[in-house]
């Protein structure tokens, strides 16, 4: 069911200000995708605009084409809501609905979308999805507890399982573990493997090692210079980033000698 | 070499002490003492009045518990303390009027209050006996009709001006229309409700209906204004989580923004309708008196609190004292009410309140 993305010279602007220049990748099905870049060269403007999200920003626009599944994101006919409920987020911060609990979370894309369950199918689905998001054992017992009630860690999962609930094609994660410790970081980046074999992942990170843990390809965006858009340097498998990277300010961004 | 074993030269700096003289404790309780006692000494060997003596309690205070703590402790604690006591001098000026407000009511009201006084209208009494039953029914009724009419009109205005008009011209209109209506005195909301409502059943109309509007013109700037507030601090974040599970943005605003912000809302809503319950002005000109119990406010006068109130001071009649014991019942009961819609306010904030579990 996971489906793979072609991005064709895409500029993306924030009113008049364009924040994102001719972008073009193909991003595979059943890989994990990794950007990584300076802060405010556009890697999340650029994860954004890959489920219309983008345009939740009063005066944000998109040019050039963004093709899931054959079919161009930002034509006209297209329905914003269909495409996000095709294409999943998880965002930096962990953000559970604060009047739900952890099973009314985990729920909250069918219930929402006035989805009817009947409570068996209900159970399977939480059941399933938390354990999906590594998160069951933890809070098996304690489902009706409000889902502001966890930990940070156990927040960002809570929030992995309410998107892999609504059974998306795409999960698009931005900097998900920069909130989190070490271990929490580390029960993410495992879940991240196991997701792998069911959907498309693309993940934005400050971390390269973790961009190089995870990842199968990796996009280095970068600003040409202060004030000016930001810019896809390079996009190539991640092992060849990482050992011999086609172009030096790649080199110099991921061996820290920056600039 | 020798240098470097000669011991290093002593810093002109001493070794800094982290304590200092304090006053004790208790220093504020006996200068406060010791300030009554000047004030009652000056009220019986001065002979001044008690306001005057409070007076002077209240300046020896102020002047000498800072001096006592400059000798003692030295000049930024004594700063301290004068803040200190003019923001308590501050609090209790603020609580005098509230109290004695408060104090008045019980006390010229209590008298009054019994089961007939709650349960009877005044319909054909005079003198003794009767009740304000149709006026606390009165003002109920046009209340919770104004609410009826303002919460859905004031929230979804609201919702427009956070959800959709952003910045848009059409959104700061509203504001600042809103701004305006804030502003509007009671008075002319009155006066609109009854040019309104003279264009539909002619001149010299009465109807608690009409009221009732007249009291939402009041309302509904303060529900816009309360709910725009609390929907402005639901963060963004949880918008966003909505859409990108792919709900609709209608549904994001009822399911997710509204039940967060609702505590919020809840509480400027029962504020907004304890503000109202009062107003008289309004309520003379379009729902006027009745003696009798009516309840249907589409039809004929309706009795409230404060016109109530208002009518058996400035027209008493014969009974003059009869009707200022009366007036005092029903006042006690308006404060009753607006203080129950308060506490409930609370406790309704609290129930609805986001949980955190911690």
């Amino acid at each position: 069911m996971a489906k793979s993305i072609d991005v064709s010279d895409l500029d993306i602007y924030y009113g008049d200000f364009l924040a994102v220049e001719g972008v073009t990748m193909t991003i595979k099905a059943r890989s994990v995708t990794a950007f990584i870049g300076p802060s405010g060269c556009g890697k999340s403007t650029f994860l954004r605009s890959l489920n219309r999200m983008h345009e939740a920003i009063p005066g944000a626009r998109v040019e050039g084409k963004v093709m899931v599944d054959g079919q161009s994101l930002y034509e006209p006919s297209i329905d914003p809501v269909a495409v996000r409920r095709q294409i999943g987020m998880v965002f930096q911060r962990p953000n559970p609905f604060p009047t739900m609990s952890i099973y009314e979370n985990v729920l909250a894309g069918k219930r929402l979308n006035a989805k009817r369950m009947s409570r068996s199918d209900a159970d399977d689905l939480v059941e399933r999805s938390l354990r999906g998001a590594n998160l069951w054992t933890e809070v098996k017992d304690r489902l009706s507890r409000p889902g502001m009630s966890l930990s940070g860690g156990q927040q960002q999962r809570l929030c992995i399982a309410r998107a892999i609930a609504v059974e998306p094609q795409v999960l698009l994660m931005d900097e998900p573990c920069s909130a989190l410790d070490p271990i929490s970081t580390a029960a993410i980046e495992d879940l991240i493997h196991e997701l792998k074999a069911d959907y498309t992942i693309v993940i934005v990170t400050h971390n390269m090692q973790q961009a190089a843990r995870v990842s199968d390809d990796t996009g280095f965006f970068n600003l040409k210079a202060a004030g000016e858009p930001g810019h896809l340097v390079e996009f190539n498998p991640t092992t060849k980033m990482f050992t011999n990277p086609d172009d030096e300010s790649t080199e110099a961004y991921i061996s820290g000698r920056f600039g | 070499m020798t240098d470097l074993q000669t011991a290093p030269p002593v810093s002109p700096r001493q070794s800094m002490s982290l304590t200092g003289a304090t006053l004790p404790r208790l220093a504020p309780v006996l200068a406060a003492v010791i300030a009554a006692g000047v004030g009652a000494l000056a009220a019986v060997i001065g002979g001044v009045g008690w306001v005057a003596a409070a007076f002077v309690a209240w300046l020896v205070l102020v002047v000498g518990l800072p001096l006592w703590s400059s000798a003692v402790e030295g000049g930024r604690k004594a700063r301290d303390r004068v803040a200190t006591l003019l923001v308590w001098s501050a609090f209790g000026l603020a609580m005098i009027p509230l109290v004695s407000l408060v104090w008045t009511v019980l006390s010229k009201g209590i008298g009054i209050l019994s089961g007939q006084f709650l349960t009877y209208s005044m319909r054909g009494v005079l003198g003794e006996g009767g009740g304000i039953y149709h006026a606390i029914m009165g003002t109920l009724v046009i209340t919770a009709l104004a609410t009826v009419i303002s919460v859905p009109i004031g929230v979804l205005t609201a919702v427009y001006l956070v959800e959709y008009g952003k910045s848009s011209t059409l959104a700061r209109v509203i504001t600042f229309l809103v701004d305006v209506m804030t502003g509007i005195p009671s008075i002319v909301a009155g006066l609109f409700a009854y040019a309104l409502f003279a264009l539909f059943f002619g001149p010299g109309v009465r109807m608690g209906l009409g009221g009732a509007v007249a009291l939402s013109v009041l309302m509904v700037p303060i529900v816009v204004r309360a709910t725009e507030e609390m929907l402005k601090l639901v963060p963004d974040e949880l918008r966003e989580a909505a859409y990108a599970l792919g709900v609709p943005k209608w549904r994001t605003i009822t399911k997710v923004v509204l039940p967060t912000a609702v505590s919020g809302i809840v509480t400027g809503v029962t504020l907004a309708v304890a503000r109202v319950a009062g107003e008289t002005a309004p309520l003379l000109i379009i729902a006027g008196l009745t003696t009798s119990t009516n309840l249907d406010p589409f039809s004929d006068r309706m009795a409230t609190l404060p016109v109530f109130i208002f009518y058996s001071i400035t027209e008493p009649g014969l009974y003059v004292d009869e009707m200022t014991d009366y007036a005092w019942g029903a006042a006690l009961v308006l404060v009753a009410i607006v203080m129950l819609l308060n506490v409930v306010a609370r406790v309704v904030g609290g129930l609805f309140a986001p949980k955190t579990g911690r």
